[in-house]
């Protein structure tokens, strides 16, 4: 709803109400929100996220390079390869190492594990049941059991495409800086090839059932901020792009964007150099990218009824059943083409004067940027990380001061509900940005 | 007889999970640690025929207070073990489970009324002091389980 009326329905206008929402269930961690309502218009709305910073930058610093990867694979139970491939392409560009293809293809086919995994569980688990109207994720199970055990199945593909080449699927060991420590063995990788392509059609099973639900009217002119890659739709590796036509190398980032502290918040927050908020995540990849989505992704896009560029976030979930579909594909095509490359990685030379280097990767959620400086022995002097959450977080009180301000006729709870799922668009992982989430509507 | 350890083992009383299941894997018992993730919970009790689960929960009594669950009797409340921080996590996993017609045939959850779920933080001593008899009470009956069946008990840790 793009409604700007600020006329409250007789019989609310005269109350001064009070809506608490003591926690925000069904995003990953703990934040909270609170918006102020004045006769009728919002006149303050915070997103704030409150448990404390975790300093994961801080204990980074002395530390040597090769350490980056697996101590920021701890920032997310969710999406580890993020981080850790963050690191691993700052490093990289660090010491001028380009791996050969073949690692490049395993680092996309576990990228590709990731994506389902957070996808699924967030679509089917999370997000669905605010569509269903209903309260409690268990009971989408009551409404539609299929769907629930094709949700779990695809999500443990993910999970096994972890633990085959990642060594296990919380926080994978096998990944470092030049490659992995051991490469997957044929066999391992062969075996995943025909749960693949069950997940093909399992993802547009998925696809078509959320197409169904009844999508709020709301709709943003976002700008979408996200990588791209020349030859492929970018998951791993590539530039920066903007749907402004913003064409950046991965170090430029700072330029262009930096992070604020805001006083209600621990987690940074994102915004342009002109101060704009903007969008990280599956709707910015898929509005920049989405002529390198595989053709059968397309068509299932377009049969489901979505737009060339997607302006109403609620259709989030379908654009990330569209990247499911779309990974499942190429982790299909990874696996069939695998052959065990000769040397799991490339040697590191650290080579005095290497530093500093910066690395981005497009995490389920969005642009993950990590940039270090290292001294000649290539220990970490500084490390910044920039999480997608906190890149989206301005993004998501814009997104909240429109919905609440279009949706003041309803009540307390559907008002409370319509937030909830609001943020959720964006598949919120408040651990990444710091951590835990509340939920305050204050109409004064 | 599969033991699941749900928590953090850095985030205070969160650990009551893990540390019970380390305990209980020194012991020879198959016990595992979980962080809670309720898709993962699902996936590791599937196809099992008993199921031990302990983990913090929130509120019920003072620190340390032990609920016993029969998960196969009692439904659970939404959002009672959300300090696992994991939006479906243990108690949606197990209706979720319920409603598909999973749920193995025993199952049993150690409900532990946390105090104290800071970062970096060990166990308070109520809690500690519980989690040693809910590793007691469980070798026990593990102990009366085998002996009165002759094939060994599988470690897996």
């Amino acid at each position: 709803m793009t409604s700007t009326d600020q006329t409250l329905p007789e019989g609310i206008q005269a109350q001064n109400r009070t809506i608490v929402v003591d926690e925000l269930a069904r995003v990953e961690g703990e934040g909270a929100l609170d918006v102020k309502v004045e006769d009728g218009v919002i006149t303050n709305i915070k997103f704030r996220i409150v448990e404390p910073p975790r300093f994961f930058e801080a204990l980074l610093r002395g530390r040597m390079y090769s350490d980056a990867p697996d101590v920021t694979a701890r920032i997310c139970g969710i999406c580890p390869i993020a981080y850790m491939l963050g690191a691993i392409n700052a490093m990289e560009d660090a010491f001028d190492i380009v791996p050969p293809a073949q690692i490049k293809r395993l680092r996309r086919l576990i990228y590709c594990g990731e994506w389902i995994e957070s996808h699924v569980l967030h679509s089917a688990m999370l997000h669905a049941p605010d569509f269903l109207g209903l309260a409690d994720a268990f009971l989408i199970a009551k409404v539609n059991p299929d769907l629930v055990k094709t949700a779990l199945r695809l999500k443990k593909l993910g999970n096994t495409i972890l633990e085959v080449v990642g060594g296990r699927a919380v926080h994978p060991v096998n990944l470092k800086v030049g490659g992995f420590y051991r490469t997957p063995r044929k066999a391992d990788v062969k075996a995943l090839e025909g749960e693949l392509e069950w997940a093909i059609g399992a993802s547009v099973e998925l696809l078509e059932a959320f197409a169904g639900f009844d999508y709020p009217d709301f709709e943003q002119d976002y700008l979408c901020v996200s990588m791209r890659h020349p030859d492929e739709y970018a998951i791993q590796e590539g530039n920066l792009v903007s749907s402004r036509g913003l064409d950046i190398r991965v170090a430029d980032f700072p330029k262009h964007f930096y992070e604020e502290h805001v006083e209600h918040s621990n987690a940074l927050h994102g915004r342009t150099r002109e101060g704009e908020p903007y969008l990280v995540g599956p709707i910015a990849r898929y509005n920049n990218n989405y002529e390198q989505l595989s053709p059968y992704a397309k068509e299932m896009a377009e049969k489901v009824g979505l737009p060339r560029v997607v302006r109403n976030p609620y259709q989030s979930i379908l654009v990330r059943m569209v990247e499911t579909l779309y990974v499942c594909e190429e982790a299909l095509a990874i696996v069939r083409e695998y052959e065990e490359p000769a040397a799991p990685s490339v040697p590191v030379d650290i080579h005095a004067g290497a530093g500093a280097g910066a690395g981005v990767t497009e995490a389920p959620r969005g642009i993950c940027w990590h940039h270090y400086s290292l001294n000649d022995a290539g220990r970490i002097l500084n490390a910044t990380i920039v999480p997608p959450t906190a890149q989206n977080q301005p993004q998501i009180e814009d997104d909240l001061r429109g919905v609440v301000q279009g949706n003041l006729d309803l009540d307390d709870e559907a008002l409370k509900w319509r937030c909830e799922q609001t943020i959720r668009n964006y598949d919120p992982c408040i651990s990444c940005a710091t951590h835990f989430l509340k939920l305050r509507i204050d109409r004064g | 007889m599969l033991i699941i350890g749900v928590g953090h083992p850095m985030r205070g009383d969160d650990a009551a999970g893990p540390v019970a299941a380390e305990r209980l894997a020194e012991l020879g018992l198959e016990a595992i640690v979980l962080d809670g993730e309720g898709a993962r919970l699902i996936h590791t009790w599937e196809g099992r025929g008993h199921v031990v689960v302990i983990d913090a929960a929130d509120g019920g009594g003072p620190p340390g207070t032990l609920h016993v669950i029969d998960a196969k009797k009692e439904e659970l409340a939404s959002g009672r073990f959300h300090y696992s921080s994991h939006a479906f996590g243990l108690a949606e996993a197990v209706e979720t489970s319920r409603v598909l017609g999973d749920l193995p045939e025993r199952f049993t959850i150690y409900a532990i009324t946390g105090a104290d779920f800071t970062l970096g933080k060990g166990l308070s001593p109520d809690v500690a002091d519980t989690v040693e008899r809910v590793v007691e009470r469980i070798a026990e009956s593990a102990q009366a389980a085998t002996s009165s069946t002759p094939s060994p008990t599988p470690l897996d840790k």
